[in-house]
């Protein structure tokens, strides 16, 4: 009894000092790729941290949330109560993220979003417990909108899919868009074909596109844009369509699109080009930002967790080293609105023809915002 | 609104309509002939789809890849055909359907699994790049025309194998009569495998013609699936003619729908309510054709017999 006791012991111990994470992303269906950045980039993060996140033993269990929020709830609940997990991370989607952060924060337990940007959670349903990594959905286009107005480009033509995030893109385009807008055209989700669309845009002769359509929908839009000859005649600005997930199967259509973001794999900051240099020769691809997130969120962890020396028992210890971000980013310097939101710069890019497998790769053209905060971050009561 | 933007748009219609019919045609004599609902026709576009940009990029050469692809769905139909679907012939819809969309998901698994799960590149010949011009200023590209040629040409050689050579005669003879066929000595399985082959072959071209359009990634047949199945109610279950009628009528009314719904709208009631409005009509617009269809002629435009 007592030999067995005493070998149960140190097990005893050394459970105590693990360190869990449950990482939810998407890894089924199409958006797959997105997912598969996203934990390949949590991998690279733990070979980075020597496999320690905060100085403990770390384990990541990985969920798939089939794009749906009930299986990521599901998910979420699985992880906090068998896994007993101390934090949850990821999350691709803001459907899925609005139905699991009150599951993990109701929990007690900490949050990092590493890509859905609902503006409720940066607004006022924020939360202690929740951080973000990533950005809310409308600052792209406003980055966007904001490079616009000053380029001054007037006749803007605009095309989103009819839904929420559609929607939310061109308020964020407008917020700082002021000039004329020939025709706003929303289009079915998960379209195919552009081509009538892209008939009524030519007729309407425009001086510039405004597009959003991410995944699939954007290789369609973006291929049938250049394939109808316009790319040389109406340049093309879009927001989360052409990145690194989509331009192996865009090659050379990419060349010459603009998109607005706050990271490209070219950006002079040591951390990310270690980052990027370390995920390349372990994978054999480009990351995106979806990746450069996720990154970002165990870094952020792994700051807190050795802030508090592992104490994972404080969370309120724990949610004020997280507030101080104090780790070596992919932006540089992260700093934590009060929101739990980054304040971050945002670049206009540009898909250039390259010497790589793709053919083509982002390249950052010039800053449009510094040190850019959501709109939202007022309309949230967190003391700090 | 221009008479050369309408009649792009036309143009528009017909070359989605015809894109929409060859996966059709195959759904259809299946479904006819064989009694079989198939849902997993869609993958059969996306194997074809993958196949010839794979044979492209491997060989170089595009025409290659598409000939290689579409040999390739061939056999991949065939073998479907003999390991899974021969034994279902016989059972009811509901385990047809249960059937074929196990397949759906063991060929989107199989995809990523071979491919990854990143969309394929997929090129076009610089040939096929250009454009034509059409009149009043406005250009087409010579893809899609090409589309539609190759769409109508198969159109016409569908119709004469189905209703002038021997072959058509046999499949049309084994979907009234199996039993009297094969007592006759036609070896009735063997003919259905090519049936089935001929139909995937098809689906094989239009999703080896969608891959430098559309993205060519795993469920990409899903997306095009449900518009397939309303051509084939509209035009008739089983009916090759009512396959491309019901297709073009489909493609038409939804790509005008999507082209002048809103500014027509807009010239009846308010401007904010057509901007609303407009989009959500024209994404239901081929759905309200079919429930006025199956109202009217509720077996469909070409109802077989």
């Amino acid at each position: 009894m007592i030999a067995a006791a005493l070998a149960f012991a140190p097990a005893a111990m050394a459970q105590q000092h693990k360190l869990k994470i449950g990482f939810i992303t998407t890894l089924s269906g199409p958006p797959a790729i997105i997912g598969k950045h996203m934990k390949d980039s949590v991998e690279v993060a733990l070979e980075h941290l020597g496999g320690k996140v905060g100085g403990l033993e770390t384990e990541v269990i990985y969920g798939d949330d089939q794009f749906k929020p009930d299986v990521g709830v599901q998910l979420a609940e699985e992880m906090l109560k068998k896994d007993q997990v101390d934090f949850v991370a990821g999350i691709i989607w803001s459907n899925v993220m609005m139905a699991v952060v009150p599951v993990v924060t109701g929990a007690g337990k900490i949050m990092v979003g590493a890509n859905a940007g609902a503006s409720p959670l940066a607004g006022s349903q924020c939360n202690e417990l929740y951080f973000s990594t990533s950005w809310n959905n409308d600052q792209s286009p406003e980055a966007m909108g904001k490079y616009l107005q000053d380029k001054g480009i007037n006749d803007l033509y605009v095309l989103a899919p009819n839904y929420q995030a559609g929607k939310d893109m061109v308020a964020g385009l407008k917020r700082y868009y002021k000039g004329r807008i020939v025709d706003e055209v929303y289009t079915k989700f998960q379209q195919q074909d552009y081509q009538a669309e892209i008939s009524q845009l030519r007729s309407k002769n425009p001086k510039a596109v405004f597009a959003f359509y991410p995944g699939g929908m954007g290789i369609q839009f973006v291929k049938q844009y250049v394939q109808a000859g316009l790319r040389d005649q109406i340049p093309l600005y879009t927001v989360f369509t052409v990145d690194e997930t989509t331009l192996p199967a865009l090659k050379e259509a990419a060349i010459g699109q603009y998109e607005a973001r706050f990271w490209s794999p070219d950006i002079k900051i040591p951390a990310s080009q270690k980052y990027v240099a370390d995920f390349r020769k372990k994978f054999g691809y480009t990351p995106s930002f979806y990746g450069a997130q996720s990154y970002d969120a165990i870094m952020l962890i792994d700051s807190a967790v050795r802030a508090t020396q592992g104490n994972l028992k404080d969370t309120r210890a724990l949610v004020k080293a997280m507030r101080k971000a104090d780790f070596d980013s992919i932006r540089g310097r992260f700093t934590f609105n009060v929101n739990h939101h980054p304040i971050q710069d945002f670049y206009l890019l540009q898909a250039v023809k390259s010497s790589g497998p793709d053919g083509a790769e982002m390249r950052i053209v010039q800053k449009a915002f510094e040190k850019h905060k959501d709109a939202y971050s007022q309309d949230c009561k967190m003391k700090w | 609104m221009t008479w050369a933007l309408v009649f792009e748009q036309l143009l528009n219609g017909l070359q989605y309509g015809v894109m929409l019919f060859l996966m059709a045609a195959g759904l259809t004599l299946v479904f006819g002939i064989m009694n079989l609902v198939n849902l997993a026709h869609g993958s059969l576009y996306m194997v074809g789809a993958y196949l010839a940009a794979a044979a492209t990029q491997w060989s170089g050469s595009y025409l290659l890849g598409v000939a290689l692809g579409l040999a390739g769905t061939l056999v991949v139909g065939m073998a479907v055909e003999v390991i899974a679907l021969r034994t279902l012939y016989e059972r009811d819809h509901l385990d047809q359907v249960l059937a074929t969309f196990g397949l759906i998901l063991f060929f989107n698994e199989l995809i990523a699994i071979v491919w990854g799960r990143a969309p394929l590149y997929s090129s076009l010949p610089p040939w096929l790049q250009g454009h034509v011009k059409l009149f009043a200023g406005s250009t087409y590209p010579v893809y899609r025309a090409a589309v539609i040629v190759v769409g109508l040409l198969v159109a016409a050689l569908l119709w004469y194998v189905v209703t002038r050579s021997r072959l058509g005669m046999l499949v049309r003879a084994g979907a009234s009569n199996r039993t009297m066929v094969s007592a006759l000595g036609v070896n009735i399985q063997l003919l259905y495998t090519i049936v089935f082959g001929f139909g995937a072959a098809l689906a094989g071209l239009a999703g080896l013609m969608a891959g430098p359009i559309y993205a060519v990634q795993p469920g990409m047949g899903e997306l095009i699936l449900i518009q397939v199945f309303v051509v084939i109610v509209i035009g008739g279950i089983g009916s090759v003619r009512g396959a491309l009628a019901g297709a073009i009528i489909v493609g038409v009314v939804d790509t005008l729908g999507r082209a002048f719904l809103k500014p027509l709208l807009g010239t009846m009631i308010a401007p904010t309510a057509a901007e609303a409005a407009g989009p959500a009509l024209a994404s239901m617009l081929i759905y309200l054709l079919m429930a006025v269809v199956l109202a009217v002629k509720p077996a469909g435009l070409f109802a077989n017999r």
